[in-house]
């Protein structure tokens, strides 16, 4: 960025330049390394989007492909079904009930194990280790967990509840509201995909959650403690905002996964009675492969993309402006 | 003293309750998976089984072992290679930076992000093309493209790490690009090849979207074997708990043991600010 003063810098100016000039042969090998990577990724990410996006302005609604343009037909058509207004609200739902779950969790357990604890790598690695599991294996399980005829019910009956939760089964509504074509209420079967995806995710959270707290100065706790601060006071005004950029990393990656949440649906419960716990990844592709309209799931797909690009663009932007100036 | 000696018991009730909680479903599924299937009772799925039997491991392992092994053909290769392009990749990114080089690793890193339908149905259209639509070629090429993101930011943090005075005694020493990298960076490098081959084994072993989209009957992986079995009416709770068990097994034994590494993979995906 700094410009050499002229008339003195001459002989300063040929050592730059010699420099650059050695370095730029290995930067050009920077460079090659690079290219088969970025090709790969502008076809398969960039180019592929760009695919996808023109199919979705297409009358390709058939198993055999018709790229007759048809211009934003196709997502009014989508908008219109009852499945994909239930997808929004399933959607809309379930990200809210999944990273509240995983970051209330996280956040209490880090804050447990932060408390200088014996045996801190085995809680640590149990509360992880959830995400080590494919996300179709925690589906299976959990619906036996949460089949309302056995598993958790009977916990629950043991312990005096005569009519226990029907679960992922569940067609209840909380409360009852009909907008459009759908009950726009809580789904009450989301609520026990809710509890499968937190058990598996929350580790997520804890982990970011008990680097953020480890990253907070001692002095800056102690000091508090000084001047009196309660626990509860502590945590909320001092610790807390400084866990300000754990929060925003768990919220975007979280957010990342809730919207592309889709073989946990598969395994668990499938679209669900009254597309209850059906979600737009999930109807993608059963429009799309088992369906054929082809130009449908497209113009889904390429919503999700744009939901996406809408929240990861900006934070990349931020993080990577960030190290740069670090 | 008593009273503080009273709250660390609290602290660690209530760590040990969760725990139990986080592992409740391993007890179930391995308790599921060693009764028989005259055993299995809704109202007893608690109980500790009063005979261990192997035989609903048996029957699971009949149905999902040629998908299990398909998992290993597909993860072994993939990881192989996509570790190895991150590294190549991290280098360049971490120790050569150039005029747009951070705007590269934007481009790349994007890509992390993307719900992969957005690509699907060029995916396979593509894969038919290249007469790979259906088999695990196929499902090695797309989880190695879509997993140079993840490896390409594992490694360029990982190098990060590496003082750049020991790339610069290497370019006094006169060595250059290659150079530098066989005989300074990659020596260095066995703990990135770690964490991002750990990272990469768990995703592509648990991938289920490409997995299911991709591959036809006899090529497809454990993921999709678990849910085939699962969703057919006629199997049995005992044998769908042990295809599960059997699917989560290999991920799960590697976290066991390398389970720091896992830990350090899942921190360098988040991309933190």
């Amino acid at each position: 960025m700094k410009r050499a003063v002229p008339g003195n810098a001459r002989p300063k100016r040929i050592i730059a330049a010699t420099k650059k000039r050695t370095l730029s042969w290995d930067n050009w090998s920077a460079v090659l390394v690079l290219i088969p990577s970025l090709l790969a990724l502008g076809i398969f990410v960039y180019g592929f989007i760009v695919w996808t996006g023109y199919v979705s302005l297409t009358n390709w609604n058939s198993y055999i492909p018709n790229f007759q343009w048809a211009g934003f037909r196709n997502y009014l058509a989508v908008f219109q079904t009852f499945r994909f207004q239930s997808d929004i609200r399933n959607i809309i739902v379930f990200t809210v009930l999944f990273i509240f779950g995983c970051l209330a969790l996280g956040l209490f357990l880090a804050v447990l194990i932060d408390q200088k604890i014996r045996w801190e790598s085995l809680f640590r690695s149990i509360f992880i280790f959830p995400m080590a599991i494919s996300f179709v294996a925690t589906g299976v399980i959990w619906s036996w967990l949460l089949n309302p005829q056995t598993g958790v019910n009977l916990i629950l009956q043991s312990l005096g509840d005569t009519h226990p939760p029907q679960w992922f089964l569940s067609t209840v509504f909380v409360p009852s509201l009909s907008v459009g074509l759908i009950q726009a209420g809580i789904p009450l079967a989301l609520v026990a995909v809710s509890i499968a995806a937190v058990w598996q995710m929350s580790g997520f959270a804890m982990a970011i959650y008990l680097g953020g707290l480890r990253a907070i100065p001692e002095e800056m706790k102690e000091a508090a403690r000084i001047d009196g601060a309660g626990p509860w006071r502590l945590f909320w005004t001092i610790i807390f905002p400084q866990l300000k950029s754990s929060t925003i990393t768990a919220v975007i990656i979280l957010s990342a996964a809730s919207l592309k949440v889709f073989g946990l649906i598969y395994a668990m419960t499938g679209p669900g009675q009254d597309f209850t716990t059906d979600m737009p990844t999930l109807n993608m592709f059963q429009t799309t492969f088992q369906g054929s309209q082809f130009a449908d799931g497209a113009a889904i797909a390429t919503l999700l993309f744009l939901i996406m690009a809408a929240f990861s663009i900006p934070y990349l932007l931020t993080v990577l402006r960030k190290e740069e100036e670090a | 003293m008593a009273e503080r000696r009273f709250r660390r018991m609290g602290l660690y009730i209530v760590l040990s309750v969760f725990a139990v909680l986080y592992l409740m479903p391993v007890y179930v599924v391995a308790v599921t998976s060693l009764k028989t299937e005259a055993s299995i009772n809704l109202a007893h799925m608690w109980a500790w089984p009063q005979t261990f039997s192997l035989s609903s491991l048996g029957a699971a392992w009949a149905q999902l072992g040629p998908n299990f092994m398909n998992s290993i053909y597909l993860t072994v290769p993939a990881t192989i290679i996509s570790s190895l392009i991150g590294a190549m990749n991290g280098y360049a990114l971490s120790k050569w930076r150039f005029r747009g080089s951070n705007t590269i690793f934007f481009i790349i890193l994007l890509g992390m992000f993307i719900p992969y339908q957005a690509v699907l149905i060029p995916v396979l259209r593509v894969l038919e093309w290249l007469r790979l639509d259906g088999t695990i070629p196929g499902l090695i090429l797309v989880n190695v493209v879509y997993g140079i993101p993840i490896t390409t930011l594992i490694f360029r943090n990982f190098y990060v790490g590496i003082p750049h005075e020991m790339i610069e005694a290497g370019k006094i020493d006169g060595a250059g690009y290659w150079g530098i990298f066989r005989r300074i960076v990659l020596p260095l490098s066995a703990s990135g090849f770690v964490v991002a081959g750990i990272w990469q084994f768990t995703q592509i072993w648990n991938n289920f979207l490409f997995a299911v989209a991709v591959t036809t009957p006899p090529h497809q992986p454990v993921t999709v074997a678990v849910v085939n079995i699962a969703g057919s009416q006629t199997v049995q709770w005992n044998v769908q708990m042990a295809s599960a068990l059997m699917a989560s097994l290999p991920t799960l034994v590697v976290y066991i043991f390398l389970g720091k590494y896992f830990v350090r993979g899942l921190l360098a995906g988040s991309v933190k600010g």
